[in-house]
């Protein structure tokens, strides 16, 4: 978590967030897998865990001008990572979470440190990735449940000039609301599908994760630090 | 001509991927058309990316074209998002099939056996989604 508020989402802001999703997909890989239980396959925690964790090991192993050293942009960092998470997951959550970095990194292209409005393009493309490969609509139960309304949280607040960081804590706290909604939801795509009704009642362990995604944004970008500043009104 | 079509059959488990590509290689009478993906690197359930790129580059690398047959839903999804990655070029050149994943491999199988060209191959283990058995 940075202890300073970041005004821009540089590379080594994006390894701190991918650090903090890794750090996040750990603890809770056990609750991510109890989620999957009645809906999936029990693998999510297990398989988003195993690719967030290659994703560590990448960033640990590059040396400087490698995706995880101090050169770089943010754009290789997370397209990097986006590859990774695509080759080593083995379920439907490395394909989508790869898909949806690998969309944000390339949206952000050369930039050497993204604006607010550089950053809400990218979760837009990701988003768009994500929606064409999984071909699921807001209301199917799945991650776009958590991605969508959090994506246009944090366009709302890049618009209204809102720095960086509370962005990110809007878009995470969309990210939440919308990984509660689909515990009422009949679950439309993947193997919860077969299901039909008795999906209900269920979070989305997919949508869950996106909250992580987001929530490690915010914290990466040191949303808390702004909070805490506005707090003793400085 | 047309470039001859190899098969990529892609499954959650590398037991029912390489069953399945013995059965449609053994139909066909040719191994060499048929390639087994199944199971992730560490020799789970799950599907790869990478070894799907590597059954798929060989055969592109040896001229041909590829038809990828795949199971379950994750396994869809990462053959999508292995494909997006692709230049146009070879995008042209590697095709997803939409069909039941033993019937559909054998068809597409069978017709890669008469040198047909890779739209025909997709096309006959397409219609092997609305047969019915019985």
């Amino acid at each position: 978590m940075s202890a300073v508020a970041r005004e821009a989402l540089d590379a080594a802001a994006a390894r701190e967030w991918l650090r903090g999703f890794a750090a996040a997909v750990a603890e809770r890989s056990g609750e991510l897998t109890d989620l999957d239980r009645p809906v999936g396959d029990s693998d999510h925690g297990v398989n988003l865990r195993r690719g967030t964790e290659a994703v560590l090991a990448a960033l640990d192993a590059d040396g400087a001008g490698g995706a995880g050293g101090a050169d770089g942009t943010p754009g290789q960092v997370l397209g990097a990572a986006g590859r990774t998470l695509v080759s080593t997951v083995g379920g439907a959550s490395g394909p989508l979470f790869g898909t949806a970095l690998r969309r944000a990194g390339k949206a952000l292209g050369e930039v050497p440190a993204a604006d607010a409005a550089q950053v809400a393009a990218a979760l837009r493309a990701a988003l768009e990735g994500v929606v064409r490969l999984g071909e699921a609509r807001v209301g199917d139960a799945t991650m776009v449940d958590a991605l969508d309304p959090a994506v246009a949280a944090f366009e709302r607040a890049a618009q209204e000039g809102a720095p960086l960081p509370r962005a990110a804590r809007a878009a995470a706290g969309a990210a939440a609301e919308g990984a509660a909604s689909t515990v009422p939801l009949v679950a439309r795509k993947g193997r919860a599908s077969y299901l039909g009704p008795r999906s209900r009642g269920h979070l989305d362990p997919g949508a869950r994760s996106v909250e992580l995604l987001l929530t490690a944004l915010a914290d990466a970008l040191g949303a808390d630090a702004l909070d805490a500043r506005a707090g003793e009104g400085a | 001509m047309s470039a001859p079509v190899r098969l990529v059959l892609l499954s959650h488990s590398a037991a029912a991927a390489a069953g399945v590509a013995e059965l449609a290689a053994q139909v066909a009478g040719g191994a060499q058309r048929v390639r087994a993906v199944g199971g992730t690197a560490d020799g789970g359930l799950g599907t790869s990316a990478d070894a799907l790129e590597e059954a798929c580059r060989a055969a592109l690398d040896e001229g041909a074209d590829v038809a990828v047959l795949v199971d379950l839903g994750s396994a869809v999804l990462t053959a999508k998002a292995w494909l997006a990655e692709l230049e146009d070029e070879e995008l042209a050149r590697v095709r997803l099939v939409d069909a039941p994943f033993l019937e559909g491999a054998v068809a597409a199988a069978v017709t890669a056996s008469t040198g047909a060209a890779l739209a025909e191959v997709v096309a006959q283990a397409e219609v092997a989604r609305g047969l019915r058995k019985l």
